[in-house]
């Protein structure tokens, strides 16, 4: 009808009391602060949690040795040995979809260059274990098949395993110690990080499984295998048909349980963004229940006025305001307090999730789609909570309000 | 019946409901008002003044009875229509002024601007509010606000305001209620001054010698039409204002 000079209108009742609609502002500021303050925290948690996942590869099942029990007493994953280098061969042969095979067994050791010694993780691995956790090194070159066959005593590195070794010394070329065997490193592998359990992945020494098994650890048999297929499709049928052909291979008669376990990265993956998938709309919803207290503050402050203004209103309605007129003044102005609020609140909140991500090295993650739902979310809570107050006004009957004292 | 009359009541009546018990504020009024009439109406508390005013001001209906304003049947309009004709037609001017408080005495004066069918933009508001508070003599203080203005300011602001849609009628709900004699004399002057330029008045006044400005008296007791008479002593408000001499002399009675 008259948008404009309604509009103008209630922006002149918001100006006339500047403090009260600051104060009525500040409730939606704060709500909308915190919910993209706190969205921003559990999404960028979220995306630091599927960055760790992306990194152990994409479309890699993981295929653990079972478990032994021994007295009562269950050892873990692997601890049994049922894997086999050739069960490891016999899948890079006969499933398809296959691209890459990395045999891996895990120890820890004192290792020692000059007179530096350290406790590191022994991981021994095929030459395709770079390629499938997408692990380029930083220096040197990684060992090849032949390296593997041979069982060389040659390894790489991570970053942290290298700077307590070698301090600042370039380690590619280096004699490197392991059970008094010396290795040659070839490389230094890029630094990972933590990963999501917080262990620091660059505090290792990776070397052909085969040396690994004949001069460091002994043994014949696998702790994992790690199987990467080319094409996320066929990723479930390959499972299948791991499965399967280890049934096979051990021998184990239908109705009995498998002794070995798979996984694939996707159910790591959605394990992992569930979790923090929850915590998320925890944070959110805790933040918006700020919101909603803040919509009844709006109520309330719209609610005082029109009882305050009911004289103006009767005044107006004198003059020739139609009730929906006074209606439509009261609505605009409570969303306008709401949605300015709310702008003031986006920029508040994407300051604190800065100040809070530099400071505490919390990663934030603001979406667009995040400030876009809160900006509609406070302008509705406007609409919501002023549109009784706003009702009750137009309702007003002329003659009394004139009245009011 | 002459073309010439703006307000025309025909046995009006009005009750109200409250419980058990009818009131009959107002029980057969008719009353022609003619264009150019500068018209008191008077009567004690609970003669139905009040009412008669709120029904001639469109803010309420007659329970029985018509009332045509402007050639216009208005007795039969919804809510939004007596809204707009009180908008286009009609000019309040209240007791106790009615201002927007914190809001310039030039705001106050676009107020009935806002709600009207033309648009217009602000230059033109503020021409047009500027134009009728100079008319009312507030010329210089359009940026006032209500705290800032004496009783009699406000009041002149309040009809600056009841002034600025052109309406046809005034309809003054005891103007100098709230001010002093002196201020009071002043109002009517500004009154006299619109009425000779042809605008039709109507002032509800319990003040014999207020209503003495007018051109015409109405009294009223229970609902009924008393008396209607011509002024035959008209005060002049110039006059009176010399009579009652330098603005110390009786400020504050």
């Amino acid at each position: 009808m008259k948008v404009g000079s309604t509009l103008n209108i209630a922006l002149r009742a918001l100006r006339r009391n500047k403090m009260r609609s600051v104060l009525t502002a500040l409730g939606i500021i704060i709500g909308v602060a915190a919910v993209i303050a706190m969205v921003g925290i559990g999404n960028g948690a979220k995306a630091q949690v599927e960055a760790q996942i992306a990194s152990l590869g994409q479309n890699v099942i993981l295929i653990f040795s079972g478990s032994t029990t021994s007295s009562g007493i269950r050892t873990g994953w692997g601890s049994a040995g049922t894997l086999k280098i050739e069960d490891a061969e016999a899948i890079r042969r006969e499933v398809p979809g296959v691209i890459a095979v990395s045999e891996e067994i895990v120890s820890t050791t004192q290792v020692a260059a000059g007179n530096q010694n350290w406790f590191t993780r022994i991981y021994g691995e095929s030459a395709d274990y770079f390629d499938i956790r997408q692990w380029p090194l930083a220096d040197g070159l990684p060992y090849t098949d032949q390296d593997v066959r041979s069982a060389n005593k040659v390894c790489v590195i991570g970053k942290t395993t290298a700077s307590q070794i070698y301090g600042n010394e370039d380690p590619v070329g280096q004699i490197l110690r392991i059970k008094n065997v010396p290795f040659t490193v070839m490389g230094v592998l890029t630094p990972k990080g933590l990963s999501t359990q917080g262990v620091d992945q660059d505090d290792i020494v990776i070397m052909p499984y085969t040396s690994a098994m004949k001069r460091v650890v002994g043994g014949t048999t696998l702790r994992n295998v790690n199987v990467q297929v080319g094409d996320g499709s066929q990723i479930n049928a390959a499972q299948q048909q791991i499965i399967a052909l280890l049934r096979q291979r051990h021998n184990i008669r239908p109705g009995r349980d498998d002794d070995f376990t798979v996984r694939n990265q996707q159910e790591i993956a959605d394990a992992a963004t569930a979790t923090t998938a929850v915590m998320t709309v925890l944070l959110g919803s805790i933040a918006g229940v700020s919101l909603v207290v803040g919509g009844i503050g709006i109520m309330n402050i719209m609610l005082v006025s029109v009882t305050e203004r009911t004289r103006e209103i009767g005044t107006r309605m004198a003059v020739g305001a139609h009730g929906s007129d006074i209606l439509m003044q009261f609505l605009i102005e409570a969303v306008a307090l709401s949605s300015v609020g709310g702008i003031i609140g986006i920029l508040c909140g994407i300051g604190a999730s800065q100040i809070l991500s530099s400071y505490a090295h919390w990663p934030t993650l603001i979406s667009l789609s995040s400030i876009i739902i809160a900006f509609m979310f406070s302008a509705a809570v406007g609409i919501f909570f002023g549109f009784y107050p706003a009702r009750k006004a137009a309702a007003l009957d002329p003659i009394e309000a004139l009245r009011y004292e | 019946m002459s073309n010439g009359s703006v307000v025309r009541l025909a046995d009006v009546h009005k009750t109200y409901h409250t419980g058990d018990v009818d009131v009959h504020a107002v029980r057969g009024v008719s009353l022609e008002i003619g264009r150019g009439e500068f018209v008191a109406l008077m009567g004690a508390s609970g003669s139905g003044k009040s009412t008669l005013m709120n029904i001639l001001g469109c803010l309420d209906r007659p329970t029985s009875g018509s009332y045509v304003l402007d050639d216009a049947d208005v007795s039969v309009l919804d809510r939004d229509q007596l809204a707009d004709i009180r908008n286009h037609k009609l000019g309040f001017v209240f007791q106790s002024f009615n201002l927007l408080p914190r809001t310039s005495a030039r705001e106050n004066v676009e107020l009935p601007l806002l709600y009207g069918t033309r648009s217009l933009t602000n230059v033109q508001l503020r021409e047009k509010a500027d134009a009728v508070l100079a008319s009312v003599g507030l010329g210089g203080r359009e940026d006032h606000h209500p705290s800032q203005l004496s009783g009699g300011q406000q009041q002149r602001v309040a009809i600056a305001r009841a002034l600025v849609n052109d309406p046809e009628v005034v309809l003054a709900d005891e103007p100098t209620g709230n001010l002093d004699s002196r201020t009071s004399v002043e109002i009517m002057g500004i009154f006299q001054q619109l009425n000779n330029r042809g605008i039709t008045i109507i002032m509800v006044t319990h003040e014999p010698d207020i209503a003495s400005f007018a051109k015409r008296n109405v009294v009223m007791r229970d609902g009924v039409i008393l008396k209607d008479f011509g002024v035959t002593q008209r005060l002049d408000a110039p006059t009176e204002l010399q009579n009652i001499g330098p603005i110390d002399s009786e400020a504050s009675s």
